[in-house]
């Protein structure tokens, strides 16, 4: 049960740097690797802010602005600069690292004992029945009010642009629409919410680590594919749904693998390999359907 | 009107494979003419249109729209007062969308696309009225997704997403290229009524000339960057499939084919 409910934290956490990872890799077909680097940006914004005694519901707007200004900047490298889209990325990813570096002031920033979004006056004054549920449904709350946000904005006339720039660019500029700022706003959106996500899980964990970001994009991009190409045929369940369930699912691989007697060294290696598996597999369904019909 | 002056357009520039498209390349389309464009490949018809909307630059010369200087205006500003449809119908339409979210989409354009809702419900029967006398099924299949449905279809989507607003020009990039004789002939008189009841200046490059001799009420032929048939109203009307096919063969021979 312990495990249970902790897969699913980590998972609802990572849930939302996916609902990122979804606007950028599916909708936008941009592959975002700003995403290491505005992962644990969230982080360190937080970890600081945290350790300040700063309010700790503040934490979450901020982290969003923060990782939607990094986000808007790889945009405008792109757009503006026409710089490749992966290597956009992968400058601004390899910037943040002395970024994130310089907010913290070091590589490793501990927030024990301090006040936190699962750690204040107002969840500690909860009935203790629901004591060890805390963590998890507040998390829930934060990943679901993301999610229907982002629905919400999706069926927005500016999210409908979102959707139409990724699907055929053309159609923007024959809407006399800047196509380029459309990039933008949805690179600044999705690391938004990457930021947001690694400010709830520097909470969770009650630390920042210069390195937590590696790897990122690789969770981020299996649980959407792992989401998107699992759920394909069930049309009630909207697709960020799917990606948030895909999240969950990708953390209970992981936590298999541990408890089948993996070091947690490995754990790169496994989620390497089991993106591998997700992409392969993926395919392999795509092929069959084309075959039926 | 719009106005192309001294147009100069070389592709290449500074290598051995330096063209020359055009040279000293003028073109005027007065208010209300449907002007078709015949001519071989490689005459630079679809780069004449790329140049009047802004998707590739001119080396040098001036567009001018109503009057008004647009060389350096982008592309998507052009495309304001411009509706464009491209011979690829999947260009036209965004596939994963839904037929309803697609004409939401077009018919927002010029506006601001703000917060507010995309999708309004109380359009579906304007929506399926206005696709009703395509004859083609469209508006029983409003929440089918772009991308299910045929060239011939799409290629009919497209046309009414780029003229659902008001604009004052159409560019028609040999739109029915694509399609079968049937479902070209539909989407060539859907053209003909839109252009007809929005009051539209058009241009259309085509390869087919019946439909160059047809519909409009000017026709052009180009060959190497140059125009060498320019017929309107009246001396139009007055050409034969024959005299367009001859003078077609000529250029064709010149040229080695």
């Amino acid at each position: 049960m312990v495990l249970f409910i902790s897969v699913l934290e980590q998972g609802m956490i990572y849930a939302i740097m996916a609902l990122g990872v979804y606007i950028t890799y599916k909708i936008l077909d941009f592959p975002d690797l700003t995403v290491d680097g505005s992962f644990p940006m969230g982080a360190a914004i937080t970890a600081v802010m945290i350790s300040r005694g700063i309010n700790p519901l503040l934490t979450l707007p901020v982290c969003f602005l923060a990782g939607a200004a990094v986000g808007m900047l790889t945009g405008l490298i792109h757009v503006k600069l026409k710089v490749r889209d992966l290597l956009s990325g992968i400058i601004m990813m390899t910037a943040l690292y002395t970024v994130n570096l310089r907010i913290a002031g070091r590589a490793n920033l501990p927030i024990y004992n301090k006040t936190t979004i699962f750690d204040n006056d107002i969840v500690n004054g909860m009935p203790g029945g629901i004591a060890d549920y805390r963590a998890i449904l507040i998390i829930f709350a934060i990943t679901l009010v993301s999610k229907y946000l982002l629905d919400w904005y999706l069926g927005t006339k500016s999210g409908m642009l979102l959707r139409a720039v990724g699907d055929n660019d053309r159609i923007i500029t024959s809407l006399s629409v800047d196509k380029g700022l459309v990039k933008i706003v949805g690179l600044a959106i999705a690391n938004g919410l990457v930021a947001l996500s690694g400010c709830i899980f520097a909470q969770q964990q009650r630390y920042f680590d210069v390195s937590m970001g590696t790897g990122t994009v690789v969770i981020g991009l299996a649980s959407v594919i792992i989401g998107t190409s699992l759920f394909k045929k069930i049309t009630v369940l909207r697709v960020t749904s799917s990606v948030v369930i895909g999240s969950v699912l990708y953390k209970g691989c992981v936590a298999l693998a541990i408890s089948l007697g993996f070091e947690s060294t490995d754990l790169k290696m496994i989620t390497a390999a089991l993106f591998l598996a997700i992409l392969v597999l993926g395919m392999e369904r795509k092929r069959r359907v084309k075959v039926d019909a | 009107m719009l106005e192309l002056k001294h147009i100069h357009k070389y592709y290449n520039p500074g290598t051995v494979n330096e063209m020359c498209l055009f040279r000293d390349f003028n073109f005027r389309v007065e208010d209300g003419e449907f002007v078709s464009v015949v001519g071989s490949n490689g005459s630079g018809k679809t780069s004449m249109l790329n140049i009047i909307c802004g998707s590739i630059a001119a080396d040098s010369g001036q567009i001018l729209m109503n009057g008004r200087d647009i060389t350096n205006l982008s592309e998507y500003r052009r495309l304001s007062k411009i509706g464009r449809v491209f011979q690829n119908p999947s260009m036209g339409t965004c596939p994963s969308m839904t037929i309803m979210e697609n004409l939401s989409l077009a018919e927002n354009k010029g506006k601001s696309y703000n917060l507010g809702r995309c999708v309004n419900k109380k359009r579906r029967e304007t929506y399926q009225d206005m696709l009703r006398p395509l004859n083609l099924g469209l508006e029983d299949k409003l929440d089918v997704k772009v991308g299910a449905l045929s060239g011939g279809q799409r290629q009919a989507m497209a046309l009414l997403m780029s003229t659902m607003t008001p604009i004052e020009f159409l560019i028609l990039d040999e739109h029915t290229a694509a399609l079968d004789p049937k479902t070209a002939e539909i989407n060539m008189q859907l053209t003909e009524q839109i252009v007809r009841q929005k009051k539209l200046t058009s241009i259309m490059v085509t390869h087919n000339l019946r439909y160059a001799l047809e519909y409009g009420n000017r026709i052009i032929m180009m060959h190497q960057g140059k125009i060498i048939l320019d017929k309107k109203g009246k001396e139009k009307e007055d050409l034969h499939v024959d005299e367009v096919l001859g003078l077609f063969n000529e250029i064709s021979i010149e040229c080695g084919n």
